[in-house]
């Protein structure tokens, strides 16, 4: 981030009559970055992947791509391409002329075109389906024909709009890892729009949260993972247990606060946080609580009684009702020791590390 | 079915297999059931005449009394006097060109209503079919009125003093035909356009200006060959019936105008010579259906071309 960013996007705003698409958005993209923009649907990220893009202009503001402003410049001329979420490939052409599509402008030479065509179907392992039609191809496949057809084009940013969501889950999974590793290999700064958070957490290098049109967060996956900033954030991003805490100390970075059940801790202090009746949002993961077997002990511990339990394979979740919690706890336990025979109406002792609690903005 | 297949039938009496359920019971026969009325109808209207008007075209005719012996002297005549076959090659130059004319206007019309129509597409259709509402004999003597020696035409161009006296070159000939038939087709050549169109998926035009394409390169290699389908139908809409319009060249084609259905109308009219004249309808739908083809393959070749 040291260097000019690959995107400046200062102070965005796009309105819809009176709907606010997009809120005083402000962003950095650094060269050769993968970046996330996730959010639920309607949070704007899809506007602001297609402003960059050239599809939608914004009502106020400027983007910069490598320290060009692109306002006004049309799609056609941005060093820009797009895998869009249906993928759009052209039905009247088969794979390969789909791919040789935008490079036909360019006026190559018939060899050169042909060299470019075939590395850029090699990198997707499309080699062997230049012929096909669209609908001759699997999604997977239609997929990778749009990879390769933005790709060719060497541009400076690849835009990827829920390229994944229309495909199953072993395929999903299958092209994450693929689209990491094209990535890592061509070096392209890539911004992908997503809902899904493990393919955010699993694929950036940053993430940006996006809700109502604002940015809520930048931050790398772990950051926003095990940081968030606020409760709206954590709870988007996977489950946490949330509790009401009173403040007991404040400084302007770190806030003290007295829990019903974890004790008094010190945390840090989010960005924009104001205390509501002198209380604030504390929350701690599911997996970040752990089941005491036995006669094990822990420094932190909390007991309390198991009043449900949901079987998810490798880890099932316990719902732990501790006395004295508002919330009964939700703990993520791995199923090695066998949580998933754990019998509800049961007692357990659970363990915990002070330091795993945040506090959040609401 | 159960007396057709005696000896299977008694080992396994109480279990048919389900795909031996009678026929009558199935969809297809239901489905077949449902058009056939319709069916036995269309049939009977378009094939009978048909088959009538080609057994004509092989006869002969003596004032009142039919000849039944087959003979080609019909055919012969039909396609070798001069006078039929400027007929038969004025009427296909016609119809092409009205074809031609009306599907470049109506594509523009087409493509605004779908792309640029908004929530108002339905409205903007209606408003088409709305000359349609009318009778076509009344759309085609309203050109009358616009194109005539005292017409619209003539007395806008007088007054704004283009022409110092009306001109006469408007009305009768084939350039009326071709006017009067371009705008009473439009609306057929439309439609089809249009919904051609409405299948384009727009984020395939997205997709080639992400690639480079100004606007109007996307539309040349996108919109335009995904809203052939659309432009072969419209042409067929137009070009086949055209060919053998008898009404407009009668009321607006004045002596240059006229066109092959006026002269198998005069055969089997004041001519009194009903084979030559079936024999001139079935050369007309012979020739429209090969020109036909020929257009739908002339395109095509030209979109795999153009890519």
């Amino acid at each position: 981030m040291h260097e000019t960013p690959m995107i400046t996007i200062e102070a965005v705003n796009k309105f819809y009559g009176i709907y606010k698409a997009l809120d005083d958005v402000s962003l950095d993209i650094a060269a050769g970055e993968f970046f996330s923009l996730l959010g639920p649907s309607g949070c704007g990220k899809t506007t602001l992947l297609r402003s960059i893009a050239g599809f939608d202009t914004p009502s106020t503001g400027d983007i910069r791509i490598d320290g060009q402003s692109v306002i006004g410049t049309p799609p056609n001329r941005r060093p820009t391409n797009m895998v869009f979420q249906n993928y759009a490939i052209f039905p009247h052409l088969d794979v390969e002329e789909n791919v040789a599509y935008g490079l036909k402008r360019l006026k190559l030479d018939a060899n050169e075109e042909r060299r470019r065509v075939g590395a850029a179907l090699d990198q997707v392992r499309l080699g062997h389906l230049g012929k096909r039609r669209a609908h001759e191809l699997s999604g997977g496949q239609r997929q990778r024909v749009a990879l390769a057809r933005a790709l060719v084009m060497r541009p400076k940013v690849l835009l990827l709009d829920e390229p994944l969501s229309a495909l199953d889950k072993k395929l999903r999974e299958e092209m994450q890892v693929e689209l990491r590793s094209l990535q890592k290999a061509v070096g392209i700064t890539f911004i992908l729009v997503t809902h899904d958070q493990y393919e955010a957490l699993a694929l950036s290098d940053r993430i940006a949260v996006m809700f109502g049109g604002r940015i809520a967060q930048v931050a790398t996956p772990k950051e926003i993972y095990q940081r968030p900033t606020t409760r709206q954030i954590a709870d988007f991003l996977g489950g946490m247990n949330f509790m009401k805490a009173r403040i007991t100390g404040e400084t302007s970075t770190r806030l003290t606060v007295e829990t019903p059940r974890f004790g008094g801790v010190t945390l840090d202090k989010p960005l924009g946080f104001t205390a509501r009746n002198g209380t604030a949002t504390v929350g701690i993961r599911p997996e970040r609580l752990r089941v005491l077997w036995d006669d094990a002990r822990a420094e932190f511990e909390l007991a309390g009684k198991v009043v449900d339990r949901h079987y998810f394979g490798e880890i099932t979740h316990l719902i732990v009702d501790v006395p004295g919690m508002e919330q009964p706890l939700s703990v993520s336990e791995t199923n090695n020791f066998g949580a998933d025979d754990i019998p509800v109406g049961d007692a357990v002792r659970l363990a915990y590390d002070p330091d795993a609690l945040v506090a959040l903005s609401d | 079915m159960a007396v057709l297949s005696g000896t299977a039938v008694e080992h396994r009496p109480a279990h048919p297999p389900k795909n031996r359920l009678r026929w009558t019971a199935s969809e297809e026969a239901s489905g077949l059931a449902l058009i056939s009325p319709t069916l036995l109808y269309a049939v009977a209207l378009l094939f009978l005449p048909i088959l009538i008007v080609v057994a004509y075209s092989f006869w002969t005719q003596d004032y009142l009394t039919i000849d039944r012996t087959f003979t080609l002297q019909n055919y012969k005549t039909a396609l070798g006097e001069p006078i039929y076959q400027d007929l038969l090659m004025r009427s296909l130059v016609i119809s092409l060109v009205v074809s031609v004319v009306t599907v470049t206007v109506s594509y523009p019309i087409a493509w605004f209503i779908s792309f640029h129509g908004g929530v108002h597409k339905n409205l903007w259709l209606f408003l088409i079919t709305v000359p349609c509402w009318t009778s076509y004999l009344l759309r085609v003597m309203s050109w009358k009125v616009i194109l005539g020696y005292g017409g619209v035409m003539n007395t806008g161009l007088l007054s704004i003093g283009v022409i110092d006296k009306p001109l006469t070159s408007l009305l009768y000939n084939s350039n009326a035909v071709v006017i009067t038939l371009v705008h009473s087709w439009a609306a057929f050549a439309i439609l089809p356009i249009f919904v051609s169109l409405e299948k384009v998926d727009r984020s395939l035009i997205e997709a080639a200006h992400d690639l480079g394409d100004n606007k109007l390169m996307s539309f040349l290699r996108v919109t335009l060959p995904l809203s052939l389908p659309g432009v072969i139908s419209a042409f067929l809409i137009v070009m086949i019936p055209t060919v053998g319009d008898y009404v407009t060249p009668k009321l607006v084609g004045g002596k240059d105008g006229v066109m092959i259905a006026t002269a198998i109308q005069a055969q089997f009219g004041k001519g009194a010579n009903w084979p030559l004249g079936a024999a001139l309808s079935v050369t007309t739908m012979v020739i429209v259906s090969a020109m036909a083809g020929l257009v739908v393959l002339g395109l095509k070749l030209l979109v795999r071309m153009a890519k």
